[in-house]
């Protein structure tokens, strides 16, 4: 199936949704989706008849920082049925850099989500897991935004001392030698 | 008799465990020998690979990206010189020697991953031998990168339009003693797993997955064919002219350990197979990269002796080349299913944006899927049978 065919018949399962191809270079047609009917879109790619776009391939974001909008949210979608391709972008401002989850549509956008998150800083609305995923939990800011610095000093974070007071260790010695003795 | 006192219990199984194939960390919560739930913490090997290779020269990235998969290194490389190859739309202009080349190579890369992956997977479920064997053979694989390169592991051999330099001597007699030797050497691990009473009993039924569930939780390459999903990007998708050579894509229906062993051994002989078609149309001398002065440096004798070849050589590895704004995503199947890179440019000498699509990542995604219900001793078999490379979910 053809660009025009596909958003022909995509336009038809999702009348409100905003569909513009663009050029592209290698076997991926391309087409922008407006940001509020990523998941119908999303959705009829998958169960669309003659569509069928059941595997997601590959989720990830670009960040065009000064540009505005800043980001691209970038889904690359294999049809197994059809043996077609296709990539679908959102583009997203850097002052409201969030887009609905598909993890309802493909289950494994759960990490790949989180990791555009962790790295990016794009939230991704109704996520199950919204937490980081590759940085630890307590970094600050987020490592592949343009603006990012490249080299960081900063005093470690992680190092923290113990979780539990001197006083709650002995606490949980002495419950565990009880505890012990009864038996 | 006192009562037994039993309660669930949870264990972090890592980040330092050697059957976690680097510094995988799960956390386990287990009721006696069963695994309740299980979540995977990744990250502890990120290292911001992405990040450091938007500041290289797009030939820079090259020794990078090898590093991402450290298991299939040639692979990424390739990935990663087709994708800028697409941007430059060089891609046409590869002369056949090239890609042929390139074939035989990523194919070896296939079988000297899946041998370290059949050493492990064997030693932890108790076939200690099995990985002596493997890495024996796999140690003549090492010894062609050397020769082709002078690195064993990361011989950052292919380059942006080609390769780094024509094929040394000797090389068509050591890949032919290789694949000689390989067949019967296969034939010995399979006579000790394929029909070994304990292996059988350790694998199969264990870490099953069904095909939707394959598909839908993005599983490709051996872990999705051992399910039934009959996706294979060789054959799917072809480039490099995969098309003109002669092989069959391995799957099974059960979807279990076994079925992604018996996958991935079945993948070694149809790669050995796909090397000597290859080694045949490879002549020993010929075109080694494409004939542009702008991307190719010059060969190092006309270097030495031409005022234009030390020009054209101190351009290149001075400022580099410049790629045409815009981007390109070209799939190849790697030892761990389709990987490629997300190449973004913005028409200068340095990429604006790579992403390595990371079929481990997917495959550590879906492993809570694998172990959750089973016995805490299959959670090892278990992580094992999907080939895990923490260099490549990390990256």
């Amino acid at each position: 199936m053809d660009a025009a065919a596909l958003v022909a018949s995509l336009q038809q399962a999702v009348p409100d949704a905003t569909l513009e191809t663009t050029a592209t270079v290698d076997l991926h047609p391309t087409m922008y989706v407006s940001r509020d009917h990523l998941v119908p879109v999303a959705r009829a790619l998958r169960d669309g008849a003659g569509l069928d776009f059941s595997l997601l391939a590959e989720l990830t974001a670009a960040d065009y920082w000064p540009r505005e909008p800043r980001f691209e949210v970038v889904y690359v979608l294999v049809s197994l049925q059809h043996k077609s391709r296709l990539r679908i972008k959102v583009r997203l401002a850097g002052s409201d850099a969030h887009v609905a989850t598909v993890s309802g549509v493909w289950p494994s956008a759960n990490w790949l989500e989180r990791e555009v998150w962790d790295l990016f800083g794009i939230a991704f609305d109704g996520h199950p897991d919204p937490r980081r995923l590759l940085m630890p939990e307590d970094w600050e800011g987020f490592p592949l935004r343009k603006d990012s610095p490249v080299q960081i000093r900063r005093p470690p974070h992680t190092t923290e001392p113990l979780q539990v007071t001197a006083e709650e260790f002995r606490q949980n010695v002495e419950r565990d030698r009880l505890s012990r003795d009864q038996q | 008799m006192p009562e037994i006192r039993s309660e669930i219990m949870t264990v972090n199984m890592g980040p330092q465990h050697p059957s976690t194939h680097g510094v995988l960390r799960l956390v386990l919560e287990l009721d006696g020998e069963q695994v309740l739930s299980a979540s995977p913490t990744i990250g502890y090997l990120h290292t911001g690979i992405e990040k450091t290779a938007e500041q290289k020269k797009w030939q820079q990235v090259i020794p990078l990206v090898e590093r991402m998969d450290y298991l299939s290194a040639q692979s990424n490389s390739m990935a990663f010189c087709m994708s800028v190859e697409r941007l430059l739309g060089a891609d046409v202009a590869v002369p056949d020697r090239v890609k042929n080349i390139r074939i035989l190579l990523a194919e070896l890369q296939r079988i000297n991953s899946h041998l370290v992956w059949l050493g492990t997977h064997g030693m932890e479920v108790g076939a200690v031998s099995v990985m002596l064997y493997c890495f024996r053979e796999r140690e003549l694989l090492l010894n062609i990168n050397e020769m082709i390169a002078g690195f064993r592991l990361f011989p950052s051999y292919m380059r942006v339009g080609g390769l780094r330099e024509d094929l040394p001597r000797g090389f068509h007699d050591a890949v032919r003693a290789f694949l000689d030797r390989m067949p019967g050497k296969l034939d010995e691990y399979e006579d000790l797993l394929t029909k070994n009473e304990i292996y059988l009993k350790r694998t199969q039924g264990v870490g099953v997955i069904s095909k939707d569930d394959a598909i839908a939780w993005s599983l490709v390459g051996p872990i999705a064919r051992a399910a039934g999903v009959d996706y294979d990007v060789r054959k799917v998708f072809p480039y490099l002219g995969y098309e003109t050579y002669d092989f069959d894509v391995p799957t099974q229906t059960a979807g279990d350990v076994y079925a992604r062993y018996k996958v991935r051994v079945a993948e070694i002989r149809e790669s050995m197979k796909i090397c000597r078609q290859a080694l045949d149309r490879i002549t020993p001398r010929g075109e080694y990269a494409i004939a542009d002065p702008k991307i190719t440096p010059p060969p190092k004798d006309r270097v030495y002796t031409e005022m234009e070849a030390l020009i054209q050589h101190f351009l290149i590895y001075s400022q580099g080349f410049t790629v045409p704004a815009g981007e390109a995503y070209v799939p190849v199947e790697g030892p761990r299913g389709e990987q490629g890179f997300y190449v973004v440019s913005d028409g200068t000498n340095r990429p604006w944006r790579i992403k390595s699509r990371a079929p481990s990542l997917l495959a550590c995604q879906a492993l809570e899927r694998l172990i959750v219900g089973g016995l805490i001793a299959d959670v090892i078999a278990v992580i094992g049978s999907i080939d895990v490379v923490m260099g490549d979910v990390d990256r």
